[in-house]
């Protein structure tokens, strides 16, 4: 992908008449948005770090989701399930195991929204028939509310307040507690997710998801397995999602059952509409403007923000159905191109 | 029924195949019913190896029926479907594409937001593993049968632009390189000239010439001049079931074939 960029004096004035090469702002926004990530906790107050951390994760959250609609176009209505349900993992590891170790409760974090995706997503996306956009949205979101309630109801899981005070995440003989240090390590594991899914969806293998969301019943008669393809996007989704789990637990400090349930996976339905789904810059975009326009909109405007925040919302998505970063990216740079034409026999 | 036809009269371009050798595909007896509407009644449909086999019937006769039963995309709810000595009645469109099988719907579909370019890229690396797909191991191995594909349908200039920018016969030859892509035994063109000028049609017979090396070819068209100038021979349907099948001369002579083109005409 990084090297095909194209040199400034070989770009025409675009039109559409000549379409060959627009102008590439993804890398920028992407350069960007890194940059103000670096430096933010030098500029904001210590409880605002917090709060970006939070927003880091949800962003990393919102990165999950957006692999698996934007790119695998599988509608997952319950993304927080898997989200949730590694938040309760780890803090059950951390609670009754003491086992606290960032080597340990990671990577199982990681593993429990895989395992959980892969059950899910097996049982929803490899059927003999292949599975509708209807059928998986409403079974995955059925899957979300069954986990809500029953964590409310399971005392071992603390019911309606789940689980408090979880012990502190830890490397060796040191904690790593909220501030400073646990925003840069939710800022590394996001960008170390970030590139893979960006490998990952720049390879013919992301050819391939494209070739799935704009047209699966063609390309099934060139032989693709799509009902594999889509189970793999949906089980990596899943194991991000965990992964964020994970983090959030061990942030906050505490799960309660509102973290698998469907509102928070509404959530991050938002987040990638809004921000624009399809590019993976824009879930988080749209991560962060929401959160951010959430918390500065409840300060300012403590009654109404709600509804503000939901007309913005509204506004976005009626008028800029393609999210945010349509305003700025082209519908030819999103999908992008995955070979590189040229002469033959090079 | 079937065999019996394809050995009555050996194929014209059987290189290097016995006479007797069975046909590279044989539909027998198909019957599909959608809901009260029998749009196929023990219609069959034999090819043998590279030959151009011409699918021809009015309107609303089952054509486009029978060639998605070849290809996987319906279920016929009788009959059998024999294809390079394998019964594929029950195989999924995956399984026949793997096994040699291409198509081209009535319906243009090629990816209209992607490049020309990865719209082949696309249909070449189906058989790809995965860890081959997600380490893009084979984008460099494939670059020069995309190109190549591109300049044989004289899209190689175009490479980088969109599909959609194509026009409706350049989509076209885009799907057809797309379905020859993968190399198949045999490819399925349903009305790949429709909407074409006369030019784009005298073109396209061209293009599809070359591909009697390797490839047999099923193809239905209402421009019969263009049928008679490429097929070796010819089914011709009618609400059904299977009228006439014979080479080009014999379906020429065909008084019940007359009789349907003049009914209609
Ligand atoms: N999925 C379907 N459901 C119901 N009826 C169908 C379906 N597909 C085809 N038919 C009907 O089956 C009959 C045969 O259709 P088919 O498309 O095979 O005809 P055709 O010979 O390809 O016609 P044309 O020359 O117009 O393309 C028609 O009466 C059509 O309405
Ligand atoms: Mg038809």
């Amino acid at each position: 992908m990084a090297n095909e960029t194209v040199s400034p004096e070989a770009l025409p004035r675009a039109s559409s008449a000549a379409p060959a090469k627009a102008r590439r702002v993804l890398p920028i926004i992407e350069i960007v948005v890194l940059a103000i990530a670096l430096v933010v906790p030098f500029v904001l107050e210590d409880y605002l770090t917090i709060f970006a951390t939070r927003v880091l994760i949800l962003a990393l959250f919102a990165l999950s989701f957006d692999l698996v609609w934007g790119y695998g176009g599988i509608m997952s209505f319950g993304q927080a399930l898997f989200f949730g349900c590694a938040g309760y993992g780890v803090a059950l590891l951390g609670r009754d195991l003491d086992v606290t170790s960032i080597l340990l409760v990671l990577p199982a974090a990681t593993l429990i929204g895989l395992t959980a995706a892969l059950l899910i997503g097996g049982f929803l996306l490899l059927g003999r028939n292949p599975a509708s956009v209807i059928f998986v949205s409403l079974g995955t979101l059925t899957g979300s509310y069954a986990a809500d309630r029953l964590a409310r109801g399971w005392y071992y899981l603390g019911g309606q307040n789940g689980i408090p005070s979880i012990p502190p995440m830890s490397l060796g003989q040191h904690d790593i507690v909220e501030g400073l240090e646990f925003y840069y390590l939710a800022l590394g594991i996001l960008i170390v997710c970030y590139l893979l899914c960006r490998f990952l969806v720049r390879s013919q293998f992301g050819l391939a998801l494209t070739g799935l969301r704009e047209n699966e019943a063609r390309i099934t008669f060139f032989g693709y397995q799509v009902q594999h393809l889509k189970a793999i996007v949906f089980a990596l989704g899943g194991a991000i999602a965990g992964l964020s789990g994970g983090l959030y637990a061990f942030h906050e400090g505490f799960v309660w059952p509102n973290i698998l349930g469907v509102v928070f996976s509404t959530q991050v339905v938002l987040y990638v509409l809004f921000g624009g789904s399809g590019t993976l810059i824009g879930a988080i975009i749209g991560a962060v403007v929401i959160e951010a326009a959430s918390f500065w909109l409840s300060n300012t405007f403590q009654e109404i923000w709600p509804i503000i925040l939901g007309v913005l919302l509204l506004l976005v998505i009626m008028f800029r159905p393609a999210g945010l970063i349509s305003l700025i990216v082209s519908e030819r740079e999103r999908v992008g191109s995955f070979g590189q034409p040229g002469r033959r026999g090079r | 029924m079937a065999t019996g036809m394809v050995t009555a009269e050996a194929p014209p371009a059987g290189r290097g195949q016995a006479a007797a050798a069975e046909p590279l595909l044989a539909a027998a007896d198909i019957v599909k019913v959608f809901g009260k509407l029998t749009a196929l009644n023990g219609a069959y449909l034999t090819v043998a190896p590279n030959e151009f086999h011409g699918l021809i019937g009015p309107n609303g006769s089952g054509k486009s029926t029978l060639m998605k039963c070849v290809a996987g995309a319906e279920t016929p709810t009788t009959g059998s479907v024999r294809f390079d000595g394998r019964d594929i009645t029950a195989a999924s469109p995956a399984e026949r594409a793997r096994a040699g099988l291409s198509l081209k719907f009535q319906i243009t579909s090629v990816l209209p937001a992607l490049t020309l370019y990865d719209n082949i890229l696309l249909a070449l690396q189906a058989r790809t593993s995965l860890a081959g797909l997600v380490f893009s191991r084979t984008r460099g191995v494939l670059h020069d049968r995309v190109m190549g594909m591109l300049e044989q349908f004289r899209l190689a200039d175009r490479a980088g632009e969109p599909a959609s920018a194509l026009s409706h016969g350049q989509q076209q030859w885009l799907e057809i390189a797309m379905a020859l892509a993968p190399e198949p035994k045999l490819l399925l063109l349903d009305e790949p000239t429709g909407g074409m000028s006369l030019e784009e049609r005298r073109v396209t017979g061209e293009l599809l010439q070359p591909i009697r090396a390797h490839c047999s070819l099923v193809i239905v068209e209402h421009d019969l001049d263009f049928i008679r100038d490429i097929c070796d021979r010819l089914t011709v349907l009618d609400q059904g079931s299977v009228l006439d099948s014979g080479t080009v001369q014999h379906i020429q002579a065909s008084p019940q074939v007359q009789e349907v083109y003049l009914r209609r005409a």
